[in-house]
């Protein structure tokens, strides 16, 4: 692994300071992905700032009928709170199953969404949910934040504060996980909202998406959708060594099945 | 270069290293604690897992510098002298390991599991295992150890 510079800041201020002050920096949250990404080589900053200590990056609440979580909120402390396996009970589930117990005790909800993996659960939930991201600058509606492939709408020197999941009526996600990594080959996550329903898709294409066909279906019935007779183009999915395009749009069917099943309570 | 200090297994330890050493890195190599195993360097394995803060990490996914100020307890940790920790019984009357590489990880997941709240059964610990390779035994009579071992810890005052 090269070297390089490490900052351990103790506020934001001092953390874009910090980056700006660095001639290639990175900011580090948990690591799971970028610690493996340094040592391969596949990045070489000059200086990693690590966000371990910004208190202002912790926490996790309830306001106005949305659950905020703090950036630096491990998948293991979104898995065991109280407050989230009562309101959200799908987030909770859906970050106990991310990775292994290692990662998840270091993984976090910023770092997940910043890497925008495009097989990574959190992003689904977040779009899913039509969650609002908080930076240090902004805010950010999830149908703004996922650009592309590992791309988002953040400034190199932007920091994720946290993460605003409005509470739905009900929610579901179903993913077919790679046997070995626990990534997605497809994953959905279904929800309806006070507003609206969202369904948004992960691990099936470049970035996670929304899929509007289903969407207008389970907004006119949540209980008996038939998405039966909606195609799902394989053009625009991805094949590789697990899974063809053609395969992930058939899960894509199957999996949002499941995931309305499971917000409806048919399946657990 | 740096100068860390942590807590490792009961002892305030200090270290000069190079920003980029890993956890496992300073346990092994300057600590000379070699029970944490690197197995496949890729964060996939589990055999480096050692407990800071008292959560189960990956060591060779952490920089050292991460750990700094943290109580840090590796598989040279659970025995007391000569007296093995009751999951390290467990694993010897379950025969649970054959090569032993992948032992100290396997270990310090069945510890941490035994204080989480989770019910104890095989297809939980399987479930807590994911993140620990085994490429001999097949498991089996790691999980037996670790349901009797966790049955131990728990039943101890």
């Amino acid at each position: 692994m090269i070297n390089f510079s490490y900052k351990r800041p103790t506020s934001i201020i001092n953390a874009t300071k910090t980056f700006s002050e660095s001639e290639d920096g990175l900011f580090l949250a948990g690591g799971q992905t970028l610690l493996p990404v340094l040592k391969q080589g596949l990045a070489m900053p000059s200086d990693i700032i690590d966000l371990g200590d910004l208190q202002e990056l912790k926490g996790i609440e309830e306001k106005n009928k949305s659950i905020i979580i703090g950036a630096m909120t491990t998948h293991a402390q979104v898995k065991n709170s109280p407050l989230i396996q009562k309101k959200i009970p799908t987030l909770a589930n859906l970050a106990g199953f991310i990775g292994d117990p290692h990662v998840r005790n270091l993984g976090t909800l910023g770092g997940a969404l910043a890497n925008n993996d495009p097989s990574a659960d959190y992003t689904a939930a977040a779009l899913g949910l039509g969650a609002i991201i908080y930076t240090d600058k902004r805010s950010i509606k999830s149908d703004e934040f996922f650009i592309g492939l590992f791309e988002t709408a953040l400034d190199p020197d932007e920091i994720i504060v946290k993460v605003e999941f409005p509470i739905p009526d009900k929610s579901g996600y179903a993913k077919f996980p790679n046997p070995a990594s626990r990534y997605a080959i497809v994953g959905v996550f279904v929800s309806s909202l006070t507003t609206n329903v969202r369904v948004s898709i992960t691990g099936a294409a470049s970035c996670v998406f929304r899929q509007l066909d289903y969407e207008n279906v389970l907004s006119r019935s949540f209980l008996t959708p038939d998405l039966a007779h909606i195609n799902i183009p394989s053009d625009e999915l991805n094949t590789d060594l697990h899974a063809s395009a053609e395969y992930r749009a058939h899960l894509i069917h199957i999996m949002t099945c499941r995931a309305v099943a499971s917000a409806n309570g048919e399946i657990t | 270069m740096i100068k860390v200090s942590l807590n490792v297994n009961g002892d305030l330890v200090s270290a000069e290293i190079i920003e980029n050493t890993l956890l496992s890195t300073l346990l092994r190599e300057h600590l000379q604690l070699k029970g944490t195993h690197i197995g496949c360097d890729t964060s996939q394995c589990g055999a480096c897992i050692a407990m800071v803060n008292g959560r189960t990490v990956k060591s060779c996914t952490m920089l050292a510098v991460q750990a700094a100020g943290a109580e840090v307890q590796t598989v040279e940790g659970l025995s007391i002298g000569e007296k093995l920790h009751p999951m390290q019984e467990a694993f010897r009357e379950h025969h649970a390991l054959q090569c032993g590489f992948c032992t100290p990880g396997m270990l310090m997941t069945a510890v941490a599991l035994a204080e989480k709240n989770i019910e104890i059964n095989e297809a939980n610990v399987r479930a807590e295992l994911d993140g620990n390779l085994c490429r001999c035994t097949g498991y089996q009579n790691i999980v037996a150890a670790i349901i009797a071992g966790v049955k131990q810890m728990r039943a101890a005052p």
